[in-house]
């Protein structure tokens, strides 16, 4: 017996090695798997927010954030101090720049300065150049839309603050003219944002006279909707271009498996 | 007063260094300097070099973004300045987070928590798997993941441009330096720290131990915030070969013995070579 217990010790002990090598696998596992779950949550989380309002010529949101390096240096680039970048603690993508035109708008410099420093790309040059020309009424930071409850302007009181404020005059805000039924006798001066021109520079968010400003811009993903493929202008030469890429869902249910004329002559399923 | 000098010569340099890069950022920010602008992640000399952090820039590229020529000339002058000056010479000499843990370290040592708690048993090996898992992150989540959640990246842009919460990475990393884990954000989890470790593998500028000198006191043991580096001390003559040391020089100045010092790799390994040979005839 004496002589057979080295030899199961000696067993035993790469049994031992394994499992211990087996229980560090399983652990190393484990903390990957939950520091990696935490982990993406975290940029999940300060990646979400999409009502952020970024420098002109910034990439679509989701290659922006993938680019962007969150130096600083279109912030620093800013003569009028209206870019920010995202600190921790805010519920924005950390470290990303944006502005907040009610606070400071964007003033359209005609030489962009925040753009071509950009040493990622992420502020793209080619977006906000027209003919080889840097353009700033080409950019698109976003879309002013109107509060037709709180905007005074449409109760009608007259104000053309944005109007006045706006740096595209009379292009990107014109202004509408209704009888004001209530009075009878005096015009409603409404005004109206031309989605196609307007840069979302914030210049009428800023001036507007409200408490709470009742135009304020927004990134454009957020503030339009989408008509989609199945309506098209036909009317329209440039929108029927769209027909080409249309996409047409085919949906399957018991009925299509038959052609219509069939399904409809089918009695069968009403009893 | 010499003495004092002696001893706390390099680390003198290396604040002077980490504030005055601070300086130079933040005048271009609030002043308009334009000597060095931007921050860590990226940044401009004379309004005409540029730099990014490598690292950073190996997130991007996992996440499938478009890598632009800016940013690539600026990898390549960050990545050739380190390989000459030691790949972590970034940590001991232009980090901020790296102040911040040295002051848990000395506060550490002044309180000696160590005798109190247990020997920690967690791997700095930590920092090269956590390296890995930011660029699979990055390549799932489509963005660069450790940019999001970086204290160092935090730190820097709150000194630059205002800090917000970030003032609280500052002392969570303090106070898990200080009474969680020693050397626990730099030596055992910075993703950033690991890759500069990796880069600098093959860096040119060392620290040299020569034994002959050595008294074996081990005071530069107890100073280096990778002690692991520091295997040859007392036993052969060799360059501190590892990637993981910081080259911050405090092992230097804490010997009295002329024990270490800064040398050139190869030379210190021609050297090495000549004393054998001496030793041969």
């Amino acid at each position: 017996m004496s002589e057979n217990r080295p030899e199961v010790k000696m067993k035993k002990e790469p049994i031992g090695d394994r499992r211990k090598f087996l229980l560090n696998m399983a652990r190393g596992v484990g903390i990957a798997t939950l520091g990696g779950f935490i982990w993406s949550a975290q940029v999940d989380a300060v990646t979400a927010s999409k009502l952020m309002l970024r420098p002109p010529g910034a990439l679509p949101e989701a290659d922006f954030l993938k680019t962007c390096i969150k130096c600083g240096l279109c912030v620093e680039a800013c003569p009028f101090d209206t870019l920010l970048l995202a600190k921790p603690g805010e519920d924005k993508p950390l470290g990303t720049p944006y502005f907040t035109p009610r606070t400071v708008p964007c003033y359209m410099c005609t030489d962009i300065p925040c753009v071509p420093i950009c040493p990622t790309g992420a502020l793209n040059e080619e977006s906000v150049t027209t003919d080889g020309v840097l353009d700033i009424n080409s950019a698109d930071m976003g879309l002013a839309i109107i509060d037709h409850e709180s905007c005074i302007a449409f109760w009608g009181i007259q104000c053309d603050a944005c109007y006045r404020a706006c740096p595209l005059l009379g292009e990107a805000i014109t202004i509408e003219y209704a009888k004001n039924e209530r009075t009878g006798k005096h015009a409603f001066m409404k005004p109206v944002v031309q989605g196609d021109v307007c840069t979302g520079c914030g210049l009428c968010e800023r001036a507007c006279v409200t408490e709470k400003a009742s135009i304020f811009v927004l990134p454009r993903e957020v503030a339009q909707g989408k008509a989609g493929d199945y309506y098209i202008k036909g009317w329209d030469k440039n929108d029927e271009k769209r027909l080409e890429n249309a996409k047409a869902i085919k949906t399957k249910t018991k009925l299509s498996e038959k052609s219509a004329l069939d399904s409809l002559n089918d009695v069968g399923d009403l009893y | 007063m010499r003495n004092l000098w002696n001893s706390y010569r390099y680390l003198f340099f290396r604040r002077v260094v980490q504030i005055g890069l601070m300086l130079l950022y933040f005048g271009s920010a609030s002043w308009g300097w334009t000597i060095l602008m931007g921050n860590l992640s990226s940044s401009r000399i004379l309004d005409f070099v540029p730099l990014s952090d490598p690292y950073a820039v190996l997130q991007m590229f996992a996440a499938g973004a478009v890598i632009s020529a800016d940013l690539l000339i600026g990898v390549g002058v960050v990545v050739v300045l380190y390989s000459i000056i030691g790949g972590r010479a970034f940590c001991s000499w232009v980090c901020p987070v790296n102040i911040i843990t040295d002051a848990a370290a000395v506060l550490r040592r002044a309180l000696r928590v160590d005798s109190l708690s247990d020997r920690q048993r967690l791997s700095r090996n930590l920092r090269y798997w956590i390296l890995a898992m930011s660029l699979v992150i990055s390549f799932f989540m489509g963005v660069a993941a450790f940019e999001f959640i970086s204290p160092v990246a935090m730190v820097y842009r709150g000194i630059v441009f205002g800090l917000g919460f970030g003032a609280a990475a500052i002392l969570i990393i303090f106070l898990f330096d200080l009474f969680v884990l020693k050397e626990g954000w730099c030596g055992h989890i910075c993703p950033l720290g690991g890759f500069y470790s990796l880069l600098g593998k093959f860096s040119l500028i060392r620290v040299y131990h020569s034994e002959e000198n050595c008294t074996l006191c081990m005071k530069c043991k107890e100073v280096c915030p990778e002690h692991q580096v520091l295997h040859m001390v007392g036993k052969f003559s060799e360059s501190v070969l590892s990637g993981e040391c910081t080259n911050c020089a405090r092992c230097i100045e804490v010997c009295d013995d002329d024990a270490l010092e800064f040398s050139i790799r190869k030379m210190a390994e021609n050297k090495k070579l000549g004393e054998n040979n001496d030793n041969i005839k």
